[in-house]
């Protein structure tokens, strides 16, 4: 199949015209009749062109985490102030190297997801089974393969050989990490790129397979709200605890205690991707927090069997788990956690061996025997436990609170250095509040628990844990089912707004719970966009935080606005793999709306986006290596990132320079003229410190050469308003945004007069080009 | 305290920053400076120094030297507020940026800047901030850390300093310079 669709002789003769296409809409749908475009399969050095025009744009900051590099045995080497490594790399190279390998990393691990979930899928529903994300309104099922690979999935075996595709990629890739491999910085950014561009595709595969065999909710802006926060948990009956990303596993759970006439008898739960992706599976699910919840509520010891699969799992799960006498299943070989594999042996002797705690834990690779085996443990145990935790009473506080000396080190280990020492000493006196003030900022990391941190070996999270009791009962909030993709109507009805720049703007915010203070900040960000009308996207640990917070009637976000891609709607579409629905909106945009081609059409259809779809990309807490190559994605096709300050250490930033007028020109595609069109948006990537400084960034990074007057006196009027409120001041570069009088915000015209006149402002002789940085897209040559 | 990165795990390399052991040679090193700059971020809005803040001190230098004073985050409100206003706003990643280009000064007319001064971004931030003007700066910019922590990777910074004893150092820099 995958041969008769990609003979050479057809990709180079055979070019596709967009007129006449609403005449051929069943078919280009049905039988993706789309001839390929010029990119089918790109390779790293197929978009190399495009990404320098990129990196031309917005170049690299470097930010050196650390001035070594010890990659090598030649090493290490002090490559600061100019210096080069014993392998002749430069500072520039191997902070992008580093930028690279986080984007293998994380492409590799989505891809490693998705092949794990397709192999099993095809093994219970075969691989014939067809992938239906939404009916006939998402026909445009996979945005980011068709784009790419120039593949349109029908069934699951499909999806395999997208895979091939993907893993070989990544391969090539990986082998340019390797000493003595890439030299230049701007190659090692634009195979980074490459990575996010893969990164995409793998994840809408893993997406796809698991919303079309789980039946997922499909581009459902009502999907059910589900119970989310510790304090919805049944603590009076068994729980059964899922971490990770997979959710087989998790589904096999549910199967079982449904096939039992349990569902109402044990409570399921979960952290991550995982239990975001099982609320999709089934409402009766109720998920526990982000990842900053994991040890919080193991050592709070409410679950009573704990069932691992992928990723941002701690490392030292099990150690936690022995401590509360909750025995472990790892369903996955990416995380044996050293325990023996009995995925063949009978079940029976695995459930009397972890109930009577002759085992901590076991690996079963056998979704449905992990399933079968959860649920009987957790009745099994949840009788001896008696829920046993760790988190110490209020008078233990006090009296371990007594013990410390002040001498600093806790804080000064803590990633946010939070004030332990004054919570302690607080604490000594009676007063638990500060300590408890400090639960939403504390990630849960326990680096403040570390061996040898504290000379009192107090175990300061245990402690903020115990002392915010009733807080942690009271985290009942409500979050929205994952809804997956962006239907093909909803696009229709808002490409026209969002290009013309009508709808202000549309945000995905996405990520980890790396944050750097309260967990909050992201809802509270958020509201004050939704209140503005722009549209919303989320995804992952980011779309939990957001829903454990409540508005000012008592609702929490996904309670108070609605979940349609539309102006003002809250959209979660699901976990971390869900991300390309978001990336996915904006290439539909282009194709569906806008009928660009998109069959293997990448650079046109980037281009397309950075030149006219306002949207940008917040992750407050961005941790991980699959954050970064999520952004990745999102940066190749023109999109720009914000990051929180923890961001920072991914080591560069892509920044323009809006001072430097050169940078800043498109090209007319009517004329073939170059056209200066400001710098919008400004940055392709940038970690701020403060939510007041994002949120006067969002506004603006959503401003596009594409606006029509209507659109970008709105958006000004968001940025300018914001930048008002938390600069006491405006800003000071309007004079770059405003192209003719009509741009300029109708009540603000006499403010933005006056710098305008004392900018020495004059109006744009071609104020709405056609804009592309594409020479070969223009339709006629001009002077 | 010793001069060690106030944030344990921040270990920068084998180059790091010389302590400042006595303020005055701060007013020395901004005196000796031809085209200085005061970055200053959103923490010397917010932290107390026993009735005053941060920027209070940072404005009697500003005022006392006309150096330019680019503020990041949002932290430009509160200079306004105080009278004060800064010769820039930008991101944190902004003014990093364009320090390492020895092209770009604040006003766009003058020489490039030879010396900034940094003080009150997030200690990480900074400490990445400073890691990249270390290494892609060196050749035009000396760097001086004036946060209350040690930051390595700038030029010089002062040591680990008790909220009094870095209330005292800001003080004898803004009286140093008023003298001149
Ligand atoms: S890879 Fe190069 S820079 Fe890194 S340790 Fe080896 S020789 Fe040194
Ligand atoms: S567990 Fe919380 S308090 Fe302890 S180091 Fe981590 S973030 Fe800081
Ligand atoms: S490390 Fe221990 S003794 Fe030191 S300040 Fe923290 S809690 Fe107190």
């Amino acid at each position: 199949m995958k041969k008769a669709r990609f003979k050479v002789d057809e990709l180079e003769s055979d070019i596709f015209k967009i007129t006449g296409l609403e005449a051929t809409v069943g078919n280009f749908y049905e039988e993706w009749e789309e001839t390929p475009g010029p990119t089918p399969m790109p390779d790293i050095s197929t978009f190399r062109d495009w990404d320098r025009i990129l990196l031309n744009k917005y170049k690299p900051f470097y930010l050196p985490l650390c001035d070594l590099c010890c990659l090598c045995t030649m090493g290490k080497c002090d490559l600061s102030k100019g210096k080069k490594g014993a392998c002749g790399l430069d500072m520039a190279a191997q902070q992008s190297r580093i930028v690279l390998l986080s984007c293998a990393i994380g492409a590799a691990t989505h891809a490693g997801h998705g092949r794990h979930m397709v192999e099993e899928l095809i093994s219970k529903f075969g691989s014939d089974y067809p992938l239906d994300v939404g009916g006939l309104s998402v026909l445009v099922e996979a945005p980011h393969t068709r784009l790419v690979t120039g593949i349109k999935p029908r069934t699951l075996g499909d999806l395999e050989d997208v895979l091939d595709y993907v893993e070989k990629e990544i391969t090539h890739l990986l082998s340019c990490c390797h000493t003595g491999q890439e030299g230049d910085n701007l190659d090692f950014e634009s195979k980074a790129f490459h990575a996010g561009m893969i990164d995409h595709v793998g994840m809408e595969v893993c997406d796809l397979a698991q919303i079309s065999a789980f039946d997922f909710p499909k581009a459902d802006p009502e999907a059910s709200l589900v119970d989310i926060g510790i304090g919805s948990i049944d603590t009076s009956k068994p729980v059964i605890l899922v971490i990770g990303h997979n959710v087989p596993p998790a589904a096999a759970i549910f199967d079982y205690m449904e096939d039992s006439g349990l569902e109402d008898s044990i409570e399921l739960t979960g952290i991550c991707c995982t239990a975001l992706d099982l609320t999709r599976y089934t409402n009766k699910a109720k998920i526990a927090g982000p990842l900053s919840h994991q040890l919080r509520f193991i050592r709070s010891g409410i679950a009573d069997v704990i069932v691992v699969d992928e990723q941002c799992i701690r490392a030292d799960i099990l150690d936690e788990a022995k401590k509360v006498n909750a025995p472990l299943i790892s369903t996955n070989y990416k995380n044996f956690q050293g325990l023996p594999n009995r995925t063949n042996d009978p079940i029976d002797e695995i459930v009397s061996d972890l109930v009577e705690g002759r085992s901590p834990g076991v690996v079963i690779l056998d979704s449905d025997k992990a399933g079968e085996a959860a649920v009987r443990i957790a009745m099994g145990v949840f009788p001896k436990r008696k829920k046993l935790g760790i988190i110490p009473e209020e008078g233990e506080i006090i009296e371990y609170a007594m013990k410390c000396t002040k001498c600093l080190s806790c804080q000064r280990v803590c990633p946010n250095y939070l004030p332990l020492p004054e919570a302690m000493e607080a604490a000594a006196n009676g007063n638990l509040q500060p300590l408890s003030d400090l639960y939403e900022s504390c990630i849960g990391c326990v680096r403040c628990e570390g061996e040898g941190v504290c000379p009192n070996n107090l175990k300061l999270h245990s402690m903020i844990i115990g002392a915010s009791r009733s807080k942690i009962k009271d985290e009942k909030f409500k979050v929205r089912v994952g809804r997956g993709a962006i239907s093909d109507t909803e696009i229709r009805r808002v490409g026209g707004p969002i290009v013309m720049g009508e709808i202000p703007g549309v945000i995905g915010i996405v990520g980890c719970s790396n944050y750097p203070g309260s967990w909050k900040d992201n809802a509270i960000m958020i509201e004050e966009f939704l209140k503005r009308r722009f549209i919303v996207t989320t995804t992952g640990c980011a779309a939990m935080n957001i829903g454990m917070y409540k508005n000012e009637d008592g609702l929490s976000l996904y309670e108070a606005y609605s979940g349609a891609f539309d102006a003002g709607g809250l959209v979660n579409c699901g976990s971390c793999v869900s991300n390309p629905h978001i990336s996915g909106a904006a290439i539909k945009i282009a194709s569906i709306f806008a009928k660009r081609k998109l069959n293997s059409n990448y650079e046109e259809i980037a281009d397309y986006i950075h030149n006219r779809v306002g949207a940008v990309g917040i992750s407050w807490g961005a941790m991980s290596q699959k954050a970064s190559s999520i952004a990745s994605g999102f940066w190749r096709l023109g999109i720009p990132i914000i990051v929180g300050p923890h961001g920072s250490k991914y080591r560069r930033a892509l920044l323009g320079r809006k001072d430097k007028d050169e940078d800043w020109y498109t090209i007319d595609a009517r004329t073939g003229k170059r056209v200066y069109t400001g710098p919008a948006p400004e940055h392709l990537f940038i970690s701020v410190e403060t939510k007041e400084e994002a949120m006067t960034l969002i506004p603006k990074l959503c401003i596009r050469p594409n606006d029509t007057t209507k659109g970008r006196s709105i958006k000004l009027n968001h940025y300018i308003d914001l930048h008002k409120r938390f600069y006491g001041a405006m800003p000071d570069d309007i004079q770059l945004f405003v192209r003719t009088m009509a741009d300029i915000p109708i009540t603000m015209k006499d403010e933005i007069l006056e710098i305008l006149k004392e900018k020495d402002w004059k109006e744009s002789e071609v104020p709405a080009p056609d804009p592309t940085l594409l020479p070969r897209l223009v339709r006629k040559r001009g002077g | 305290m010793a001069a060690e990165p106030w944030q344990r795990y921040e270990i920068p390399g084998p180059i790091k920053a010389a302590v400042i052991k006595n303020p005055e040679m701060v007013s020395i090193l901004l005196k000796k400076a031809k085209k200085p700059v005061f970055i200053v971020g959103h923490e010397a809005a917010e932290i107390d120094l026993g009735g005053k803040k941060p920027i209070d001190h940072i404005i009697r230098i500003a005022r006392a030297t006309n150096i330019p004073v680019v503020t990041t985050a949002h932290t430009m409100a509160e200079f306004l507020k105080s009278g004060f206003k800064p010769a820039a706003s930008m991101t944190s990643m902004d003014i990093g940026n364009r320090l390492t280009d020895p092209e770009w000064s604040v006003s766009g007319e003058d020489d490039p800047h030879d010396l900034a001064l940094i003080l009150g971004m997030t200690y990480y931030v900074g400490f990445v901030i400073e890691a990249g003007l270390k290494s892609f700066a060196f050749n035009h910019l000396k760097t001086v850390s004036l946060d209350r922590y040690y930051q390595p990777h700038c030029n010089w910074s002062f040591p680990n300093l008790s909220i009094e004893e870095w209330d005292r150092h800001l003080t004898i820099i803004a009286q140093e310079i008023e003298k001149k």
